[in-house]
């Protein structure tokens, strides 16, 4: 026990660190995953075909592709794909990406291709009289879209995005075979100099299970709220 | 793009994904008897029981599948006990670890989903079969179960796939499965993209033949 002591001796204040790392990352990859969203979902709803394809192809493909692979491309290819764009701008050096960067792109990705699902999900099971009832008192596209379908939108998605988020948290320990130092990197890394690998990778388990446990608190919470009055 | 690399690495790849399909048809049947199971007992009226079946599916829902591999594979064999026990056999293996922990994993998703789907069934039928004088081992198999399984079906389909992208994580402890071997061929070519499409069409195509099939079965199991 004595190793998870804060200080010098123990790696408790390694791992509350890695703890705050994984949570900032599991954020940002949320926030990533939104700005994908909002261009996929009104692809995913448009009414031209050839957009649809767009849309139902990323995700198809990031859905049906395992997380870990996303990752990899992301790990080996990043940096090359940076290169290459700076190339063309004439820029030659060797550019390489942050590991936070590159992990919560990845992760973010993956939460975007669920988060459009959610969200084309709650637009869609919107009553139809609340489209055309914005057009018929000729509200302006932009204020009947955030005043009166985005409101209603976000009350239906809330329940599945604690789910994406859910998933998007647990998928940032994958972030881990790239070397940012998260909660698993930290646990692998105090694992292997003080050769207790049950013991780090429980307090792992413990710690991933505490992420959860909060934030379906906050989450519950903040479902309630959205849905006063139903 | 090298095209060249693309023909090549497709037999390699392919020979890799025996591996996978391998465990993911290995992990599902125990997974499925697994998760049968806790959600027998999570229907249980005694509350210690049914406590433990949800913690058992609370904790390995809510941990990620890597923690959970790392920890039967580099943790249990740490325990010096353990190592001289026959159970030892099993676990030294980096195959049998991870089949361990895929089939836990899909346990605790899969007694949530039979949980959900044996309480949907309308009493009406239990009680049908109660009036009819049949014992309640036959109303079990023959009216719970078969219901229960139709129930469940769109749901076990998005688990099955969603096991099949978890196999992937067979590759952190050294196992060479599809993306065991497509991380390999990109580390020594350093073209992450052309391998990137081929390993990720041979999932998308078994994603795509899963759904199929599970869509198949409902239709099938529908009344």
């Amino acid at each position: 026990m004595e190793l998870l002591y804060f200080g010098d001796n123990g790696w408790g204040d390694e791992l509350f660190i890695a703890t705050l790392m994984t949570v900032a990352v599991s954020i940002s990859a949320m926030l990533i995953g939104f700005l994908f969203a909002l261009i996929f979902t009104p692809l995913k709803l448009s009414k031209y075909k050839i957009l649809n394809l767009i849309g139902n192809f990323y995700t198809t493909v990031i859905r049906g592709v395992p997380e870990l692979l996303v990752i990899y491309l992301f790990f080996f290819g990043g940096s090359g794909a940076i290169m290459y764009v700076a190339s063309i701008f004439g820029y030659f050096e060797y550019i390489e990406i942050n590991a936070f960067i590159t992990g919560s792109f990845a992760i973010g990705i993956i939460s975007g291709a669920y988060s459009t699902e959610v969200f084309r999900g709650a637009i869609q099971s919107i009553d139809k009289g609340q489209f055309e009832a914005g057009k018929v008192l000729g509200f302006n596209k932009y204020i009947h879209f955030f005043k009166v379908i985005m409101p209603q939108m976000l009350r239906l998605a809330l329940p599945n995005l604690s789910n994406v988020w859910q998933i998007t948290l647990k998928d940032t320990s994958l972030i881990s075979v790239t070397g940012l130092v998260e909660i698993m990197r930290q646990s692998y890394i105090a694992a292997g100099s003080t050769r207790d690998p049950l013991l780090f990778y429980s307090f792992a388990a413990v710690l991933y299970l505490l992420l959860t446990f909060i934030s379906m608190k906050f989450l519950n919470r903040l479902e309630k709220n959205y849905s006063r009055g139903f | 793009m090298d095209f060249d690399l693309m023909i090549t690495s497709f037999p390699k790849l392919l020979s890799a994904t025996v591996i996978t399909l391998k465990l993911l048809s290995v992990s599902l049947f125990f997974g499925l008897f697994i998760g049968l199971l806790f959600a027998i007992l999570r229907l249980n009226k005694n509350p210690i029981i049914n406590k433990f079946a949800y913690g058992y599916s609370y904790v390995f829902r809510g941990t990620p599948l890597l923690v959970q591999i790392f920890i039967i594979y580099f943790g249990l064999g740490q325990i010096e006990y353990f190592r001289s026990t026959f159970l030892w056999v099993v676990f030294k293996e980096p195959y049998w670890c991870a089949i361990i922990a895929f089939a836990l994993n899909t346990g605790a998703y899969t007694s949530e989903i039979l949980r959900s789907a044996f309480q949907t069934i309308k009493p009406g039928f239990i009680e049908a079969g109660k009036s009819l004088g049949i014992s309640n081992k036959i109303i079990f198999y023959k009216i719970q179960i078969p219901i229960a399984i139709k129930q469940s079906l769109p749901a076990y389909g998005n688990e099955i796939i969603l096991m099949m992208k978890g196999t992937s994580l067979a590759s952190t402890v050294t196992l060479l499965d599809l993306t065991g071997v497509a991380k390999y061929i990109i580390s020594t070519t350093f073209k992450p993209i052309e391998v990137f499409i081929v390993a990720g069409s041979i999932y998308l195509f078994m994603t795509f033949i899963i759904h199929n099939l599970i869509k198949y079965l409902e239709k099938k199991f529908s009344y």
